[in-house]
């Protein structure tokens, strides 16, 4: 059957059962508009409908939770009149189409998220991940990537401090590209993504409505990809950070003055979303003439303006007697805007277009009647193969598999990306990229918050429960190094086909993970996203659920422990339950012996809280404190002589111990005497000082050759 | 003695140039481009950014907006006029100080921590240093390459290593007065020493002892 026999509902992504129930609720034909506006609002991106019933699992509440999922960024206290927003966002899709524009508009999408809510957004970080860089298409993407997010970050004027990078064959054809922001607010500037009153006035606000990205969220973001996918091309948009910068700073003066009664960004599903959600959150209708939409391209049709997802706008609900003081911020910053609607009582979204009545629906139904789907679930028979499995020794010196792994572009130097990155803007960045987790001061208080975002796909293969739990733990330690108590989560959940039974467990499988250890932590789940149909060619890609976790250090320390600060005479200390050996789905088992097996160490939780209770409280009195990840102690170490510029004697020399990634470990290196650490949780593992770093009996390597093959990992596979 | 911190659209450096001159006991304001009157201060400060979103060429079009004829009146009389960064890329598309800045010989964006050496210290920017003195400030472009085919600006700054190909190693330019001057890395991301340093403090004292009243 061609594509142009096929009737429109599926043309527009809608299954025909999904069909079947916008005739039930409009009780007639829909027309073309109204079609069109469910099929994206009943999107896979839109409405979580495969999602929805596996997230409400996740905790959500705490006392600091000002807004939890739902809205366009989670929000919560830090005391003192001060709030923070938080939100997680995939461009998965749109990257591996067109990997400049498609990272660009992540960044710029996920900003409209947070100053939505009121919020200066004020850091950046992105959660990347691409097949091996020894395959010039992943080349291409990576440097795209990185390219795009450099050019809107940059220009947008907002600082990209940090992420992650990983690297594994299950990305070759699917990419992850994952972009966080967080924004800080007085709570007298929060504002909700609601219409307010009847009466109140719809104002679109930034660029002018063209025709790309049209169904960006129903055919791009929600669907595997094939060879076909290139010709997808126009349905990725195109980013102007220029215009994002005039918008942001418009909006901020008018949440300054108090103009607006609630904004919704327009984003996936564009002007659909923009208006059928604030409607329904207030339980209201609304009148819209697309007439008035400005536009930069001639003729579009109502279901196009409808589903277009232009870049850099945004609605503002606006009593009627300010309208005029906001068309006035928007001239002042030079940037467009029109009066396109009007809250209407009753709870009907009307469009009107070229004086007709396009589309006449309850406002609500596009958010809340989304079908909600109950997808068959069944747990992998080869996971039990891959844990009965033993996994090989590593062969070789271990001098030796400390080079590899940091010759490794993950493990490596991240210089390469990050000086690419304005990470310093706004002069409130203590600590920025290269560490474990990133530090924010608010200048003029004593607070400091403190982010990390951690994925680890193949840990999450092998276990996707144990795995996605040690996500959270380890994010939680990457915060306490700086001195900060953690707050809340926010995760981005990278998943393959849903229709598959095995992908659905995975999913299920790492909900709970990452659940049971919000709960042992006691924090909350502020909000998510969750991209499906990650998968190329049948192939699904690892469960890589990415979690974003803020915590808050108030006081901040007056010295941050920072890896550059171990100086000669120091002791390193091991903190952490016992030394272990297990290297199921370690950096050093896919370095050296190339394979994913084995059962992974499971979290535990009462562990976990001490090592990071101990860690929080070192961090005002230690010079260094380093997480023990990828690539176990020996490159935590290794880290910090490169860092520091000094090297260490480290009394272990067994594989094992040295390479193993398991979780709530950290490093500590202070002067002899200065602290005294519990016994049965800390033992000291080495000393600071010469020019070389010597592993036990096996072996040493000159820092010289540590820190150039450290900082040419990267580079090195770039240039070629 | 106030300093005008001048916005474009696109501009983002102006509230860390604002916050660094306050610490140092300036006094600053906010001046948005289409100002036409700059009367009341006494020195000005074009700050880092993207004005206009350096549509056609950096500061192509910002050297159109109306505010430039004051900094150009400014200029002229000797009052002290620094642009740093995107500032500098402005100065220099408006003829007030030679030269154009490209982009970088690697062709990418680089954020980092440069080491300087002080060359001229005759100049707003420098002379609360001393000739040789090393400053450790962060560059932050990817249009850093100052090229000069007149050879007639005068380097006050220059960098040790050569990060992206600028002619002479120059990192900050100055006209002959010395008054007006372009600086490449910018000095207000280095006054605290808990971001890594304090040695543009140097340079911005520098240029607030250059304020006489209007």
């Amino acid at each position: 059957m061609t594509t142009a026999a096929q009737p429109l509902h599926r043309r527009l992504g809608m299954t025909d059962e999904e069909h079947e129930s916008v005739l039930g609720l409009l009780r007639r034909d829909p027309l073309p508009a109204e079609l069109a506006m469910y099929s994206v609002m009943w999107s896979e991106h839109c409405s979580y409908k495969s999602s929805r019933a596996h997230l409400r699992r996740f905790p959500t509440e705490a006392p600091w939770v000002v807004v939890g999922p739902g809205e366009n960024a989670g929000v919560v206290d830090l005391g003192d009149g001060w709030l923070a927003a938080l939100r997680i966002e995939s461009h998965n899709h749109p990257s591996f189409v067109e990997p400049y524009q498609g990272a660009a508009t992540g960044v710029g999408g996920i900003l409209r998220d947070v100053f939505t809510m009121g919020a200066r957004p004020i850091a950046l970080w992105d959660q990347i991940r691409f097949g091996p860089l020894d395959d010039p298409k992943n080349r291409y993407l990576f440097n795209g990537v990185v390219s795009g997010i450099a050019g809107y970050g940059n220009a947008v004027g907002v600082p990209t401090v940090g992420g992650e990078i990983e690297f594994d064959p299950c990305y070759t054809g699917n990419p992850l590209v994952n972009v966080m922001c967080l924004g800080v607010l007085r709570r007298e500037q929060l504002t909700l993504g609601t219409a307010g009153p009847p009466g109140t006035v719809a104002v679109l606000l930034g660029r002018a409505t063209g025709r790309d990205g049209i169904g960006g969220a129903s055919v791009l973001a929600s669907a595997s990809f094939d060879d076909e996918s290139q010709e997808k091309r126009p349905s990725v948009q195109v980013g102007d950070p220029f215009e994002e910068k005039k918008l942001i700073e418009a909006c901020l003066e008018m949440y300054q003055r108090g103009l607006v009664a609630g904004v919704q960004d327009l984003g996936a599903a564009g002007l659909s979303c923009a208006t059928s959600e604030p409607a329904g959150r207030a339980g209201v209708g609304l009148d819209v003439d697309l007439d008035q939409v400005h536009v930069r391209e001639m003729d579009m049709t109502a279901p196009e303006l409808l589903m277009s997802e232009s870049q850099e706008r945004m609605m503002a609900f606006v009593p009627s007697e300010k309208v005029d003081a906001v068309l006035g911020v928007a001239e002042r910053w030079e940037i467009d805007s029109a009066v396109v609607g009007t809250v209407t009582t009753g709870g009907t979204l009307k469009v009107r277009h070229q004086g007709e009545v396009v589309a006449e629906v309850p406002a609500a139904s596009l958010a809340d009647d989304a079908p909600l789907y109950d997808r068959p679930m069944r747990r992998p028979d080869w996971i039990d193969d891959l844990w009965a499995t033993p996994a090989l020794p590593l062969g070789g010196d271990p001098a030796d598999v400390l080079l590899r792994l940091l010759d490794d572009p993950a493990i490596g130097s991240t210089a390469w990306v990050h000086e690419q990155y304005d990470h310093m803007l706004f002069l409130n960045t203590v600590i920025g990229p290269g560490s474990d987790g990133s530090l924010i001061r608010i200048r003029g208080t004593e607070k400091g918050l403190a982010v990390s975002s951690d994925g680890n796909g193949r840990l999450c293969h092998l276990d996707p429960r144990a795995g996605s739990a040690r996500l959270v733990y380890e994010a939680a330690l990457n915060v306490a190094v700086t001195g900060a108590r953690p707050l809340a989560v926010v995760d981005n959940l990278n998943f393959g086909n849903p229709e598959k039974p095995e992908v659905m467990w995975q999913f299920r499988e790492s909900v709970e993970g990452i659940s049971e250890a919000c709960e042992a932590l006691a924090i909350p789940v502020i909000g998510g996203n969750v991209s499906f149909y990650n998968e190329t060619e049948g192939v699904d890609i690892h469960p890589t659920p990415v979690v974003g976790l803020l915590g808050l250090a108030d006081p901040m320390p007056r010295q941050p422990p920072r890896l550059s600060r171990a100086a000669e005479g120091m002791e390193i200390w091991e903190i952490g339950t016992g030394p272990t050996s297990n290297l199921a789905g370690s950096a050093a088992q896919r370095v050296v012996n190339d394979e994913l097996i084995g059962r992974p160490t499971p979290p535990d939780p009462g562990a976990a809280r001490q090592v990071i209770a101990l860690t929080n409280g070192l961090a005002h009195r230690v010079p260094v404190l380093h997480d023990v990840s990828d690539g176990g102690l020996a490159v935590a170490v290794a880290e910090v002589c490169i860092a520091s510029g000094i090297g260490a004697r480290v009394a272990v020399d067994d594989p094992g111990p040295l390479f193993s990634e398991d979780p709530h470990r950290v490093i500590a290196v202070f002067d002899p005497g200065t602290v005294v650490l519990p016994i049965d949780l800390a033992r000291q593992v080495g000393v600071i000082g010469g020019d070389s770093l010597i592993l036990g009996r096996s072996g040493s390597i000159d820092l010289e050759t540590l820190t150039r093959t450290h900082r040419d990992a990267i580079p090195r596979r770039m240039a070629g | 003695m106030r300093t005008a911190v001048v916005v474009f659209p696109g501009t983002n450096c102006e509230m860390d140039v604002a916050h660094a001159i306050t610490a140092l006991g300036g006094e600053t304001e906010l001046v948005w481009h289409r100002h036409e009157d700059l009367s009341n201060f006494d020195g000005v400060i074009l700050p880092g950014g993207f004005a206009h979103g350096d549509y056609l060429r950096t500061g192509a079009i910002a050297r159109f907006s109306p505010v430039m004829d004051e900094v150009g009146r400014m200029a002229a009389e000797g009052r002290p006029v620094l642009g740093i960064c995107n500032g500098f890329q402005i100065l220099c598309e408006a003829g007030l100080l030679p030269g154009a800045l490209i982009a970088n010989r690697d062709l990418a964006f680089i954020c980092r921590f440069v080491d300087l050496e002080v060359t001229d210290t005759d100049t707003v920017l420098t002379r609360s240093t001393e000739l040789g003195q090393r400053i450790r400030i962060p560059l932050n472009s990817y249009e850093g390459n100052w090229v000069d085919p007149s050879n007639s600006g005068r380097v006050a700054l220059r960098y040790l290593d050569d990060p992206n190909g600028s002619q002479q190693r120059a990192a900050a330019v100055a006209n002959d007065g010395g008054n007006v001057v372009g600086v490449m890395p910018h000095p207000e991301r280095g006054i605290d020493e808990l971001l890594g340093s304090g040695d543009g403090r140097a340079l911005l004292e520098g240029f607030l002892h250059s304020l006489v009243p209007a």
